[in-house]
């Protein structure tokens, strides 16, 4: 009895940790005062000031439209690859599953200034397109670490028997092979989702030509004091994960699922 | 099929090719030459950007580099055990939710979030506030390394707690009861079994953890005030700010191997966990 109420009181003190900052943005996105330190009564005018401020739509923009197009690319060429890869020899799969881990193990700092080192050398302006890429790149592998263990579960006879049965390799691979590791590939494109829009330091050293994404602009205000309508802007997101966490959460009814 | 179906890896070996191997490649030759980037005949072999870092300046920034990460990870650990045994050892019906509101803060931006704690500690900010109002002395600890670390401590607590729980929830309960049938009691129970068998996860969640930790810049920059160089802020400022390309690739390459080596003694402490299990039991 002792010991439950004890965990019940870690458990609490970890959660007022874990979610004392966010109770403080969400607190000053109602804040009337523009200084974080003063409440100058409740207000809503910062929700309206967002949908107003150019800097921060166009963040919001690239930052969607990036995540967008670089999870459905990484997805794509993650699967395929990894389909590829779960067929190659051993020697080569090895050779290419660690150079494939490259992105995950290496810092983003390294992975960010190495990509930028590239771009630059072959004389690439950095801008939209730059960013793109190295966030596909850096989606690529997430992707493929988590189609590959639904590959190896897979039982190998089936795609073979659907060839025996008189398949076109790719109708094989449409019918059997694609709805058999799709868990996979959902996991993979909604973890590229996630990665791609929480990404700050590869972008950070791959965009320029004012292009920028949602972490960079706050990471530019955060040393001058942020626009109390970032504030507002986080509580919405905030809510809308919260919300959808906890339809699929309902949906799954196993929490298991939810962890990338 | 084997045989066709391998040629579907082929596209992506070439992007790798081009974006994973030859940027290294690249900043691995900027770090042994100097000269102008933009003109490669001027370009020549030199090796005064790895002699450049033994001065103490870059050893001091290295040091501390490790110092913040080491103590934010073992944090990690000595706060996140506990959290993950908690939560694996919930009733089913709470485990998912539990685990789901401990992760709901990640989903959030980490600038913001790390913007967040400037909000609570600065020297007027919420925290101070709080204590002036109960009469209480004002806290100082942002700018500075205490900050640095409660920051880095919040935004990777869960990547020690998400392994630490996956290899804490696969322990085979059958395993527990014959120990518990054996005269063990739970302490015994955890010391013998639950722990030794928790290590994969430990080692998991300490790579993940320092990891990002000894290579942040966001962190020591917002929260430590820029006073806080972590060698994370020296690759960036040369990037950045002083246009050393050359000296911030040997920056770049001695990080990389630093972690690496850090990683390859990580791996020998886990040996007797196959490598490839282990490494994707987070995913």
């Amino acid at each position: 009895m002792v010991g439950r109420t004890i965990k019940r009181i870690y458990i609490g003190i970890i959660f007022l940790f874990l979610y004392a900052p966010i109770l403080v943005l969400i607190i000053y996105s109602f804040n009337e005062s523009k200084s974080r330190g003063h409440w100058g009564g409740f207000t809503l005018k910062w929700y309206g000031e967002l949908f107003r401020d150019p800097d921060i739509i166009k963040a919001l923009y690239y930052t969607f439209i990036v995540a967008l197009l670089s999870s459905l690319i990484s997805t794509v060429i993650g699967t395929f690859a990894a389909i590829g890869i779960h067929n190659m020899g051993l020697f080569g799969k090895k050779i290419v599953l660690n150079i494939n881990y490259l992105p995950v193990l290496n810092p983003d700092i390294v992975t960010g200034v190495a990509l930028m080192t590239l771009f630059v050398s072959v004389n690439m302006r950095l801008g939209f397109l730059t960013m793109l890429i190295s966030h596909v790149m850096f989606n690529i592998p997430y992707v493929i670490l988590s189609v590959l263990p639904k590959l190896r579960q897979m039982n190998r006879h089936m795609a073979e028997a659907a060839l025996d049965l008189g398949a076109t390799p790719f109708y094989a691979m449409r019918k059997v092979v694609i709805p058999e590791i799709m868990p996979g590939v959902v996991t993979g494109a909604l973890m590229a989702f996630t990665l791609s829009v929480d990404d700050f330091v590869i972008s950070f050293f791959n965009t320029g030509s004012g292009v920028t994404n949602l972490s960079i602009v706050i990471y530019s205000m955060a040393r001058r004091g942020i626009k109390p309508s970032i504030n507002a802007l986080s509580t919405i997101m905030l809510l809308t994960v919260a919300v959808l966490l906890l339809v699929i959460n309902k949906r799954t009814a196993k929490g298991d699922e939810l962890i990338p | 099929m084997k045989n066709r179906a391998k040629l579907l890896a082929y596209p992506y070996i070439v992007w790798m090719a081009i974006f994973i191997v030859i940027p290294l490649l690249l900043v691995f030759f900027y770090s042994i030459t100097s000269g102008n980037i933009y003109e490669p005949s001027s370009l020549s072999f030199t090796l005064e950007h790895y002699s450049k870092f033994f001065d103490m300046l870059y050893l001091n920034v290295i040091w501390k580099s490790f110092r913040l990460a080491i103590i934010s990870t073992v944090l990690c650990l000595v706060l996140g055990y506990p959290v993950a045994y908690i939560i694996s050892k919930s009733k089913q019906k709470h485990r998912s939710l539990l685990l789901l509101f401990f992760l709901l803060p990640i989903w959030m931006n980490f600038l913001l979030r790390t913007y967040a704690w400037m909000a609570i500690l600065s020297p007027n900010g919420f925290l101070n506030k709080a204590l002036e109002f109960f009469g209480l002395p004002p806290i100082e600890i942002m700018p500075g390394q205490t900050a640095v670390v409660l920051g880095m401590i919040y935004n990777f607590l869960p990547f020690m707690v998400l392994p630490i729980y996956t290899v804490l929830s696969k322990i085979d309960k059958n395993v527990l009861e014959a120990a518990a049938d054996l005269g063990a009691n739970s302490f015994i129970t955890f010391i013998k079994i639950i722990l030794p068998l928790s290590v994969p996860g430990i080692v998991t969640g300490i790579t993940m953890v320092f990891m990002p930790a000894v290579s942040t810049f966001v962190i020591s920059r917002l929260l430590g005030g820029g006073k806080e160089l972590l060698i994370g802020n020296l690759i960036e400022q040369q990037f950045t700010i002083y246009r050393d390309w050359h000296f911030g690739s040997a920056l770049s390459i001695i990080l990389m191997i630093m972690i690496l080596v850090s990683m390859a003694i990580m791996s020998k402490v886990d040996n007797n966990n196959n490598d490839d299990e282990g490494r994707t039991a987070m995913w």
